[in-house]
């Protein structure tokens, strides 16, 4: 068992200053009673990524993460064979047949490293949604039974069932079979409210009243339809450039000067300005 | 009907079962695709968490049946009428003022999601909202709620209480606060009006008729300008997969250069010799999108989302080329590039008498060097032509000319070929495919390949 409770996820992952609300507390709980990987949607910059890394911090796991990327195929997500290694070992015995194919010559990749972990383990495959479809089709096996069939060697069969975290950004829909075998969590922008919360939990120096500014205006920023609403993380960048600047107040002209830390095209920029009056 | 939860410790009761599989059939029935594995998982949920907790499994089911982000409102509408709040009719508090829209001024100065708010509306929804319907028989409605308080007006009271200056960014951040209020009011006021007909009507009748489909499942010729909003959001997304789809990969293409790595990994199962050579596969080609669409107003609505996917579009090819057309064509591309587009505004709708016979003429004669070997062509358009000639020989040439086309048609399949439509002759000579909603635009990109 991972957490004893709904609630109990939420202190201990608070514990770590990750501020997480019921939909986050419950999957999270769920995912490990059930034993069934995570999947976390949406925008990026919402703390898709550090969930899985404040679950780690929380349960003092250790976080194995693979990151997915175009053209990630079996030889870096799973396994491979050392095949220098092996080369030279042909060429030095010629008995050496039978013996090439053993323990001594894969080199484990992040997911038999997870697989195979005998401490708890959290698996972090981030950004599945750039990895190709092939690649989801490799995972079912592993998310479904928590095993890898290697042919040379049999199925290798998890000792103890790491807690998986997949995260994906959305820019393609992910496949049925694979979100069948997930639970599913959708991360959306937060409240006004929460989202203060976690900006004092991040940078506690800055004072309560600018925060709750920030977070409003933030707010406001996102009800503009921009083409790329700020995340949280640029709003936490947003609350460390106005602790460096020092300003006391969030007025026109400091959100005019700054407001390249949380909108990053021209055009967003033009319309903020406009629509706020800066 | 027992609006409450059999709290009836592990596993729950009889009870439980029979709402739990209600549930799902509920879901099924609005067009959530929940399969048998899902709602096993649901229920294996259910046994791990404390039932007393409403938001806590409500969560629970959500994380277990709710795989899109786009059918949870409908998934929430729908867990509201079968898993409603245990609630009393509590009496209105002794202190404070007494005037519903001050109360209402008051909480809306607040957090958004204080639950003082919805009950407020529960007892507004209680006082204003029941109409008689027919005769002896009485409904609910959220609208006489609206009416009777109508939180609208009360938006500019509120910054004159709340701000010492009107102006400038502090009354933007808020306006944004109250409007949120505002609208978790009505949210919270229309969930008690369906919960109060579920109470009296029963859950199925009422879910059938007030629960909506999923935004993706709903019609563009349809749509709403609070849907319209919606969909934008959905655009983006789907553009960078139209993109990524057009761009035809070859995986593990045939020429192209040696992988030095995977060559001789291979060459380890034939003993160090590379029978079989690996080659890189090829660099993607980045294609060039030509889009047609229809302006007219028919398809006033679809032509306000072809705008916007063109929009989105633009940022995922290295060129695209957008022409409006009702009887004539004009290039629009220029408009789209322009920084300061407001997309809530655009609009490219035009009177007229839609022609494709004569945009295509016209197409090929004015703009046909826009098409080559590198680029698509997407016609977007009910092929509804006003009995006007074709120009079929004109539309194969253009179609010859560029490396794919395809046709997204906004009218449902039965009605093609009826009236002054030549969809099937068109489709004839450019793939065409029924539009009507996002899922069916996805479904369209999935198969691209």
């Amino acid at each position: 068992m991972w957490f004893g409770s709904p609630g109990e996820v939420g202190e201990r992952l608070a514990a770590t200053g990750y501020l997480a609300d019921d939909a986050i507390t419950t999957s999270v709980f769920l995912a490990g009673a059930l034993g069934k990987p995570l999947l976390a949607e949406g925008p990026a910059g919402v703390g898709k990524t550090q969930l899985a890394k404040a679950i780690a911090e929380a349960t003092g796991a250790r976080l194995i993460r693979l990151q997915c990327y175009e053209g990630l195929d079996e030889a870096r997500a799973l396994y491979e064979w050392n095949y220098k290694k092996q080369l030279l070992r042909i060429q030095a015995d010629d008995e050496a047949w039978d013996d090439i194919f053993s323990e001594e010559f894969l080199l484990e990749r992040p997911l038999l490293t997870a697989i195979r972990c005998s401490e708890p383990a959290v698996l972090l495959i981030d950004e599945m949604d750039k990895a190709d479809v092939e690649v989801e089709g490799l995972l079912l096996e592993i998310l479904s039974d928590f095993q890898i069939t290697i042919p040379e060697l049999g199925t290798i069969t998890a000792e103890r069932k790491p807690y998986v975290v997949l995260t994906s950004n959305a820019t393609r829909e992910l496949g049925e079979a694979l979100k069948r075998r997930c639970l599913y969590l959708h991360l959306g922008y937060p409240t006004p409210e929460r989202e203060r919360d976690i900006v004092l939990a991040q940078v506690p120096e800055l004072p309560a009243s600018i925060a709750e500014q920030l977070a409003r205006t933030v707010a406001t920023l996102r009800a503009l339809e921009l083409k790329k609403s700020p995340s949280i993380a640029e709003t936490v960048d947003w609350a460390h450039t106005l602790l460096a600047l020092g300003r006391e107040e969030l007025d026109e002209q400091t959100v005019g000067d700054t407001l390249g830390v949380v909108l990053k095209h021209h055009s967003d920029q033009t319309r903020a300005r406009k629509e706020l009056g800066l | 009907m027992t609006p409450e939860i059999q709290v009836g410790g592990r596993g729950g009761g009889p009870a439980l079962i029979d709402r739990h599989v209600g549930f799902l059939h509920a879901l099924r029935e609005h067009g959530l695709p929940v399969s048998l594995a899902e709602g096993l998982d649901a229920a294996k949920a259910l046994t791990c968490i404390d039932l007393s907790e409403r938001e806590v499994l409500r969560e629970a089911y959500a994380a277990t049946v709710v795989k899109r982000p786009a059918h949870r409102p409908g998934f929430d509408a729908l867990f509201d009428l079968w898993f409603p709040p245990v609630m009393g009719e509590t009496a209105p508090k002794a202190d404070g003022p007494t005037d519903p829209r001050e109360q209402l001024a008051e909480l809306l100065k607040g957090d958004p999601s204080d639950p003082a708010l919805a009950q407020f509306a529960r007892e507004m929804v209680a006082r204003f909202g029941q109409v008689e319907a027919s005769p002896g028989r009485q409904s609910w409605f959220s609208y006489p709620v609206l009416r009777a308080l109508s939180p609208g007006t009360l938006v500019a009271g509120l910054l004159n209480q709340m701000l010492p200056v009107r102006g400038g960014l502090p009354e933007q951040r808020a306006r944004t606060q109250i409007n949120t209020a505002i609208k978790s009011f009505e949210d919270a006021g229309a969930d008690d009006v369906r919960r109060r007909i579920a109470e009296e009507a029963g859950i199925e009748r009422i879910a059938k008729s007030t629960v909506k489909a999923p935004i993706d499942q709903r019609d563009f010729l349809r749509a709403t300008r609070a849907e319209l909003a919606e969909l934008r959001r959905e655009v983006y997304p789907l553009a960078r997969r139209l993109a990524a789809r057009l761009t035809i990969k070859q995986k593990l293409g045939h020429r192209g250069r040696l992988d030095f790595r995977r060559t001789v990994r291979a060459s380890l199962s034939t003993g160090g010799v590379p029978l079989n050579t690996r080659l890189k596969p090829k660099r993607p080609h980045r294609p060039e999108l030509v889009i047609l669409c229809d302006a007219s107003d028919s398809v006033a609505a679809f032509s306000h989302f072809t705008l916007l996917l063109t929009v989105a579009l633009r940022e995922q090819f290295t060129k695209v080329r957008a022409f409006a057309f009702v009887d004539t064509v004009d290039e629009i591309t220029a408009i789209l590039t322009s920084d300061d587009l407001d997309l809530r505004q655009a609009d490219i709708r035009r009177w007229g008498r839609t022609n494709y016979g004569h945009v295509f003429d016209q197409f090929a004669e004015r703009y046909g060097d826009a098409l080559g070997p590198k680029s698509s062509l997407l016609i977007l358009g009910d092929a509804r032509s006003n009995y006007q000639p074709p120009a079929l020989d004109t539309l194969k040439v253009l179609a010859k000319k560029a490396r794919h086309a395809y046709w997204l048609n906004p009218e449902p399949h039965t009605q093609w070929d009826t009236g002054d439509s030549l969809a099937t002759a068109y489709g004839s000579v450019v793939a065409m495919s029924e539009c009507r909603n996002v899922a069916q635009l996805s479904e369209f990109i999935q198969d691209l390949a």
